[in-house]
């Protein structure tokens, strides 16, 4: 694009361009896209990304309705004859244990697992970098594993290829949510989302809660239908007078001899600091000894494992679902307005650094995790221009990425690899590359804000 | 005003450690590539006290369990008021990376990114090379 050029740039040849890209700019600017748009996993989200969930997530309203219904049966046609004939605790009891449910359900269900970002694609090159010791030709990378010693423990990471990176240990990736999940359990088809460290206080709440509950509407149907044969009738007629208990005896029946099985089966793995992945691929048994296991997280005291667990502190989403991506419009807006920028004179590349000043000061303030970098595969970083400007009075550094100058012409001219933010004006983008550098820092943005004013006085120049 | 150039000249990426399990620890060693740039033990300063602001964020004690206990009580909804023990220590975190920005890596022409924007995998240190061009004004 001869716009890369340092060189006098006729703007009425280019007055389409920046027209449709101020408008596409417009029409994008009006719409600030959130991270959660552009979540590379197999995710759903609600209420503008502050809920997420699995995309299968079919059976979470089964799961939902099936408590509704026992419940709603058991408030209507059991609680009635048990309140008369025992006590009015009876429905209390069973509402508390009902909100509780339903509340750890939909905590369970709707908050992240824990699910790691995607590395970026500078990480992944220094790694393969790192781990490409021969730096062959072959096409199958070798097996990628490294081994790792915790609490005199191996332990191997692997490599994911998906998410490009090694794999912190405990981690594992889920194919139905295609996410590396932290501390990953399992992935709960009744509860539509991944268990792992975040949600697994949540579902182990939930399952326990559940297990109370099933007792409980259990054994008070029993009671309802016991008392009511014993008042003279048979249990024929009871049931008969009652038929939505035997509905309920059955739906519980049948549930509570899974969930009292998974509730005994999640304590052994909170007291024992294991996951269900762990335990099912039998990563610490063949140690058992002296000690406990060979687990190598476990605290060897049962108390502490399950404070541990059920009571530690609750670590933060890292995904941002939403966190707003690197400005594309004001990519655009930039692109657009310094394409009109006529560099008339020679000190136009003062004048256009100024303009872009500007810009990348609008970005900078929306500075997110999110970056494309442009030749990413190449083992070397392109170097990319950033342009910075020294005020005469201070030496800071104010960071603007801007300009394309010649000397970062053979940067610009390759054609940049996926731009992950689905972003269609690659005319534009090879114009100036260096604005899909990574954010910087909020100080150094802070910095630039300071210089503001002095470019300001560069650019009036050129007005006439 | 004159203008001069940085070009991002590559970055350093410093992994976890998991030496002491899954708990968030960045690797002290220092990268041959800020051999020129740093002090050897200017930069393990800088990663060594963000290990310990990150040990103190997830520390187990009977705060953070009492911090756990009250949010289950209260059915997780005393989040939407305060904010957790992790966050405020990340805010910390935050402020601390800033202030070494400032006051040592920009000086140098370093930039460490705050860990949490990469997911809390690395510690990014963007290396810039100046290489200031003439105006020929």
């Amino acid at each position: 694009m001869k716009n890369c050029e340092y060189q006098q740039i006729d703007p009425r040849a280019l007055s389409v361009s920046p027209q449709s890209a101020q408008n596409h700019a417009d029409k994008k600017l009006q719409r600030p896209r959130r991270k959660w748009q552009v979540f590379p996993g197999k995710n759903r989200f609600f209420c503008d990304g502050r809920l997420i969930l699995a995309r299968q997530n079919g059976i979470l309203p089964l799961t939902l309705g099936l408590i509704i219904v026992t419940s709603g049966l058991f408030f209507a046609f059991d609680c009635p004859f048990l309140v008369t004939h025992l006590t009015v605790f009876i429905p209390v009891i069973g509402g508390v244990l009902f909100m509780f449910v339903v509340a750890s359900l939909l905590r369970t269900s709707f908050t992240d697992p824990g699910i790691l970002p995607r590395a970026t694609a500078d990480e992944a090159a220094d790694i393969e970098r790192q781990i490409d010791t021969s730096g062959s030709s072959t096409y199958r990378p070798p097996p990628r594993t490294k081994e790792i010693l915790i609490n005199q423990q191996v332990v191997k990471l692997k490599y994911c290829f998906t998410c490009k990176m090694f794999r912190p240990p405990r981690t594992s990736h889920c194919s139905l949510c295609d996410n590396c999940v932290e501390r990953f359990d399992h992935h709960c088809p009744w509860v539509g989302n991944c268990v792992g460290k975040r949600n697994y206080r949540y579902f182990y709440s939930f399952i326990i809660s559940l297990s109370f509950l099933t007792s409980f509407i259990f054994g008070c149907v029993i009671t309802h239908i016991t008392l009511r044969s014993q008042a003279g009738k048979n249990i024929v007629q009871a049931i008969q007078e009652s038929p939505a208990s035997v509905v309920e005896l059955v739906i519980c029946f049948f549930s509570i001899w899974s969930i009292l099985g998974l509730s005994g089966f999640h304590t052994y793995l909170v007291a024992s600091n294991l996951t269900t992945n762990e335990d099912i691929k039998g990563s610490w048994s063949s140690k058992r000894g002296a000690e406990e296991s060979g687990n190598p997280y476990s605290y060897n005291n049962i108390i502490t494992n399950c404070c541990v667990t059920l009571c530690g502190p609750m670590p933060p989403s890292l995904i941002d679902r939403r966190g707003f991506l690197p400005p594309d419009e004001v990519i655009s807006v930039a692109a657009a307005s310094e394409v009109e920028l006529p560099p008339f004179i020679p000190k136009s590349e003062a004048n256009m650094c100024t303009q872009s000043t500007k810009d990348a000061l609008e970005r900078m303030l929306h500075s997110t995790d999110l970056h494309g970098l442009c030749p990413s595969g190449t083992p070397k970083t392109t170097p990319m221009v950033l342009e910075v400007l020294s005020a005469p009075e201070t030496k800071e550094l104010s960071l603007s990425s801007g300009c394309s100058h010649q000397l970062a012409r053979q940067a610009v001219v390759d054609p940049c690899p996926p731009f992950s933010k689905n972003n269609r004006r690659d005319s534009l983008h090879s114009i100036n590359p260096a604005f899909r550098l990574a954010s910087p820092s909020p100080t150094l943005s802070r910095s630039v804000l300071v210089l503001g004013e002095g470019p300001d006085i560069v650019f009036s120049p050129q007005q006439h | 005003m004159k203008p001069c150039l940085l070009t991002v000249s590559s970055k350093v990426f410093i992994q976890r450690d998991y030496s002491s399990g899954t708990i968030c620890k960045f690797q002290t060693k220092f990268p041959s590539e800020l051999e020129s740039r740093l002090d050897k033990q200017q930069f393990e300063e800088t990663m060594q006290t963000l290990n310990n602001l990150y040990a103190e964020a997830e520390k187990l004690g009977g705060k953070s369990y009492l911090e756990g206990c009250l949010a289950c009580l209260t059915a997780y909804t005393i989040f939407l008021c305060m904010e957790t023990h992790y966050e405020k220590v990340l805010k910390k975190i935050a402020r601390y990376i800033k202030d070494q920005n400032e006051k040592i890596y920009a000086p140098r022409g370093l930039l460490l990114t705050d860990p949490i924007e990469r997911g809390l995998r690395v510690v990014e240190i963007t290396i810039f090379e100046d290489r200031t061009i003439s105006s020929g004004r």
